[in-house]
């Protein structure tokens, strides 16, 4: 079976059989996208909620908005149908926490919001989550069933 | 102005090493002063990664380490990363606290390591404050024990904003016997580099 290993500010897409996975997520949101009917699977890890507020934007997998429509155009481009895709989000955690005015250090949460407005806007239903926390996350996005395993260390292992 | 970190000369690599030599030669000092031991420290190498390398560093992104994470403002900005694997914290802990039992990192442990992360940091901090003159000030320690991809996803979201590469200035530090070994991350915000490079005349 092929194993994709998505990296940070990457994305990729494998049609059944086969696995993509994600390592140590933290405040990066993993966006797995599922089609039942082709079995056709995408998964975006992206570190910045929105490519417009940055300047040097070239990467496109890096942010939410614009990492969400590559995936749907090359889940497209393999077969699959907009409306027959789902999404799961998991990440985007708080790893450490201060006490200054400084946002980036909420970016977990506005990268989950930033995936969600995306998500919602192209009309993709986003079907089950486990975001926040202060915790990493590992994650497995199975194409044979969009199966997402999520893992941790101390917080349990799930699948969603 | 930011900084270009794909076109830095050797003058100014130079530059962020021998920064990184003085402030974690400080650090070490602290560190065998509280534990009272002899510690080691490696040259500090520059580090110029892709995201997608970054969580290579540190035993891999699901390696579980101890992460003691500072912020620092005034007239330059950034973050330290003090960190070390979990065997390293039992050990360091065990060595303050004289014991040598092996059981696992509880909450008054934990408050230790924050806070021999707090004064190698500080002493970090004001060496780099005295060399270059510029006012810093320094956070509370905040910890975490997790995945190093996790934990490494912080500074390079940090870099994220400006381009595509994180640098950092890391020092390995080693206790006599080889029974600690941690790794301390310089991370200057990307604005930060012109301000304090150009405070040692380098830019």
């Amino acid at each position: 079976m092929k194993i994709i290993k998505v990296g940070m500010a990457d994305l990729a897409v494998v049609k059944s059989p086969g696995k993509l996975i994600t390592l140590g997520l933290g405040s990066c949101v993993g966006i797995a996208l599922y089609d039942k009917r082709t079995k056709i699977a995408g998964l975006a890890h992206i570190m910045l909620p929105n490519s417009k507020e940055i300047k040097n934007n070239s990467n496109k997998a890096k942010f939410a908005d614009t990492a969400i429509e590559i995936l749907l155009e090359k889940m497209e481009s393999l077969g699959s149908n907009k409306w027959n895709i789902v999404a799961k989000l998991s990440g985007g955690a708080q790893m450490f926490s201060f006490n200054t005015k400084n946002d980036i250090l909420k970016i977990g949460e506005r990268n989950v919001l930033a995936s969600k407005k995306k998500l919602n806007q192209l009309g993709i239903k986003i079907i089950s989550e486990d975001t926040g926390g202060n915790y990493g996350r590992t994650i497995e996005l199975d194409s044979s069933n969009g199966d997402l395993l999520v893992k941790t260390i101390g917080h349990g292992t799930k699948v969603i | 102005m930011g900084l270009d970190i794909d076109n830095l000369n050797s003058n100014m690599i130079d530059v962020l090493k021998e920064l990184g030599n003085i402030g974690s030669g400080n650090a070490a000092t602290a560190l065998a002063k509280m534990i009272n031991k002899k510690v080691d420290m490696s040259v500090p190498q520059v580090k110029i990664l892709d995201y997608k390398d970054v969580s290579d560093v540190l035993g891999g992104p699901e390696n579980v380490i101890v992460g003691i994470y500072f912020h620092f403002e005034g007239d330059a900005a950034g973050n330290i990363l003090f960190a070390l694997s979990q065997k390293s914290a039992k050990n360091l802990v065990n060595i303050l606290f004289n014991r040598d039992n092996g059981k696992q990192l509880d909450e008054m442990d934990i408050s230790a390591l924050s806070e021999v992360g707090n004064i190698l940091s500080a002493s970090y901090i004001n060496s780099l404050s005295t060399l270059t003159g510029l006012k810093l000030k320094i956070s509370v320690p905040s910890i975490s024990i997790d995945m190093a991809g996790a934990i490494l996803s912080v500074p390079a979201i940090q870099f994220g904003v400006m381009g595509d590469k994180v640098l950092f200035i890391e020092t390995e530090f080693q206790e006599g016997k080889n029974q600690v070994t941690g790794d301390l991350f310089l991370i200057p915000d990307i604005d930060s580099f012109n301000t304090i490079l150009n405070k040692l005349g380098v830019v």
